[in-house]
């Protein structure tokens, strides 16, 4: 195993260069460059190449030498017929330029319209899905014997059941954090008892439904964005399809149904999570008994409000399972898709659900607020 | 400074009769089910050995201890004359730049092209230049008969036969000295199967690797063995030439090698 040596020789008027030692990745020395340079510089004075005492040659020190040749074979080469077959190898390599296109002057503009007509081909595509989610309803109203009842209620327990503790975490802390804030500014007005009011619709009409849905979106979402891609990765769905089962009442349908069902569950859950917690954390900070809290509760919160709440959730959940499984049905067999497909959908997902909480906002402006 | 043994200090003895592979009284539980039981191999230098054994029987989980991926619950198992879970980290990485795998299914890094999949090892070593890259990756890619064009293909875009080609250039980008095969045969017709086993033959000719394979494909084995070893009773019962192990007198080795498909494929092959 010896390293790669160049030796020089002047016989007969002509310089030979005699290389010896294993030309192998292995073997040659470090920097490359070095060696290279000093190939070059010998193959200006046109020698003689022997290359007769290389026990071993492969292709990086064969790349190598027809490098420092130019390209060509040099006018005298003493080598061994298998030395002479590696480097045919080498020299057989294509020339063809590998550079990428050069990037257009207009790339922005280009990549703007590309993300302009992303956008309108997912809408159309989540607008096909629900067509299709119609049609199985409607289906299935007439066979209801194919209704998919396990996989809703394993859907329902894993999307609802299963989110309940953090969920009630969250809304918790936030109501402490919150009750805590308003209450210093409330107290400098002499308004405490104000603090019922501001948690109370705060929380039902607003916060709870939005926590709720950013939660899901990060926890369900992503799950089932993550599930069917990698199903489409395994070819399972194709598999599923060839025995006659449709994807979209099998796989689509039960995820979007049981969201829709058990989001709006959780909102409520969520909501008396924080409202407990500000309950609590007003109780420590400005000494408001439970009992007034939970009287006063229904007459500062007209109970409109929380039929607000409760539908923002049902839509929530709408939006959340159909944009993770569209997504999920986009994934392309490989890591990278699967991996930017599932941020896709959960970023998708919270930012229709912030935009339709707005759109929520206008519509009900003239419900549920006190007399 | 050499790039791949830098402080390794691998010693060689001389290249003839060198063990390239030396297992000595490996065994392997999963639990409380007994894959081998203290087995000895040795693979030397320009040999193909070919690994046979029913299905179950722990060929591809010796594989996967002899480069290193899953650790036997006693025994050893050395490369090039050094322990393949070394302690030190270097020696480690140097030993797994000395062989290349060819996965069963192929393992391509399914985010990258045809091209990056190939270059990835050459890259990762950090001391040649893009150009050389790219040239050494043409190469490769010649070597396995695909064209400059399917560079620019993702794995996903190849056909099985493609995959598996793409697989073995990517096997072959370091210049290893020990080629590992699992299953190289599987999923594909016995045409592009043919046709591999010629190419690695025609290599293995031309560069003078090792072989480590696993296979069940008669056709495999008597077209590219030059050894066979036949695991079986979670021992090895028969190691040697072709002619040695169909000479051993065993139910098993009955079975595999003598029905009649098996002897028309011996008879193409072997002889």
């Amino acid at each position: 195993m010896a390293e790669s040596t160049i030796d020089t020789d002047e016989r007969a008027g002509r310089l030979h260069v005699i290389l010896s030692g294993d030309w192998t990745l292995a073997h040659l020395p470090t920097p490359i460059s070095g060696l290279e340079a000093r190939l070059q510089a010998l193959a200006a004075s046109h020698p003689v190449w022997d290359l007769q005492a290389i026990p071993r040659i492969d292709s990086v020190g064969a790349i190598l030498l027809w490098r420092a040749w130019g390209r060509r074979w040099p006018d005298s080469l003493n080598a061994l017929p298998q030395q002479r077959s590696v480097l045919e190898r080498a020299a057989s390599i294509p020339s063809v330029d590998a550079s990428r296109p050069q990037a257009s002057r207009l790339a922005a503009v280009l990549a703007l319209g590309q993300l302009a007509l992303s956008g309108f081909k997912n809408m159309r595509e989540i607008i096909t899905l629900i067509g299709q989610l119609l049609l199985d309803v409607a289906y299935l109203c007439s066979h209801p014997h194919d209704i998919p009842w396990r996989e809703f209620s394993a859907n329902l327990y894993k999307s609802g059941a299963q989110a309940l503790p953090v969920t009630a975490l969250v809304g918790f802390l936030i109501g402490v954090v919150l009750s805590y804030l308003s209450s210093l500014q409330l107290k400098t007005f002499g308004a405490d008892i104000y603090i019922v009011n501001l948690l109370g619709i705060s929380i039902i009409r607003e916060l709870g439904p939005v926590i709720v849905a950013v939660l899901v979106a990060g926890r369900s979402g992503s799950a089932m964005t993550a599930q069917i891609g990698v199903m489409r990765v395994t070819e399972e769905i194709d598999a599923l399809a060839t025995m006659g089962v449709s994807r979209s009442v099998r796989l689509v349908l039960p995820k979007v149904a049981a969201l829709s069902i058990s989001m709006p569950l959780l909102v409520v859950w969520c909501s008396a999570a924080g409202i407990i917690g500000g309950m609590v954390s007003a109780n420590l900070q400005m000494g408001l008994s439970y009992g007034f809290f939970i009287e006063a509760l229904p007459k500062a919160v007209p109970v409109g409000n929380v039929w607000i709440g409760i539908g923002k959730g049902f839509f929530f959940g709408l939006l959340i399972a159909l944009i993770a499984c569209h997504f999920g049905l986009k994934v392309k067999p490989n890591t990278e898709s699967l991996s930017s497909k599932t941020t896709a959908a959960v970023v998708t997902a919270i930012t229709v659900v912030i935009v339709v909480d707005a759109v929520f906002a206008i519509l009900t402006r003239n419900l549920g607020l006190p007399a | 400074m050499n790039i791949i043994d830098a402080s390794a200090s691998v010693q060689t003895s001389s290249p003839a009769n060198r063990s390239i592979i030396e297992i000595r009284g490996v065994s392997t539980r999963f639990g409380d089910t007994v894959i081998h039981r203290d087995i000895d191999l040795d693979v030397e230098a320009g040999q193909i050995l070919g690994l046979v054994g029913g299905s179950g029987s722990g060929k591809t989980t010796l594989l996967r201890e002899i480069v290193g991926l899953l650790i036997p619950s006693s025994g050893s198992v050395k490369l090039f004359g050094h322990p393949v879970l070394d302690a030190d980290p270097l020696i480690r990485r140097n030993l797994r730049r000395r062989f290349g795998m060819l996965f069963q299914q192929g393992a391509l890094f399914s985010a990258l092209s045809v091209f990056d999949n190939i270059a990835f090892p050459l890259r990762e070593l950090r001391v040649l230049d893009k150009e050389m890259i790219r040239e050494l990756v043409f190469l490769k890619l010649g070597m396995v008969e695909l064209e400059t064009r399917h560079g620019q293909l993702m794995p996903a875009e190849l056909s099985g036969g493609m995959v598996k080609r793409v697989a073995l250039a990517r096997a072959l980008s370091l210049e290893p000295e020990l080629l590992v095969l699992d299953e190289p045969t599987a999923g594909l017709d016995p045409d592009l199967a043919d046709n591999f086993v010629k190419l690695i033959r025609m290599l293995q000719k031309e560069l003078g690797f090792t072989v480590v394979m696993v296979t069940h494909d008669l056709d495999t084995l008597a077209g590219l063995a030059t050894h066979v070893a036949v695991l079986a009773e979670q021992r090895i019962i028969a190691c040697g030439t072709p002619a040695e192990v169909l000479a051993v007198d065993h139910p098993f080795i009955r079975n595999f090698f003598c029905s009649e498909h098996a002897t028309a494929a011996m008879q193409k092959g072997f002889v």
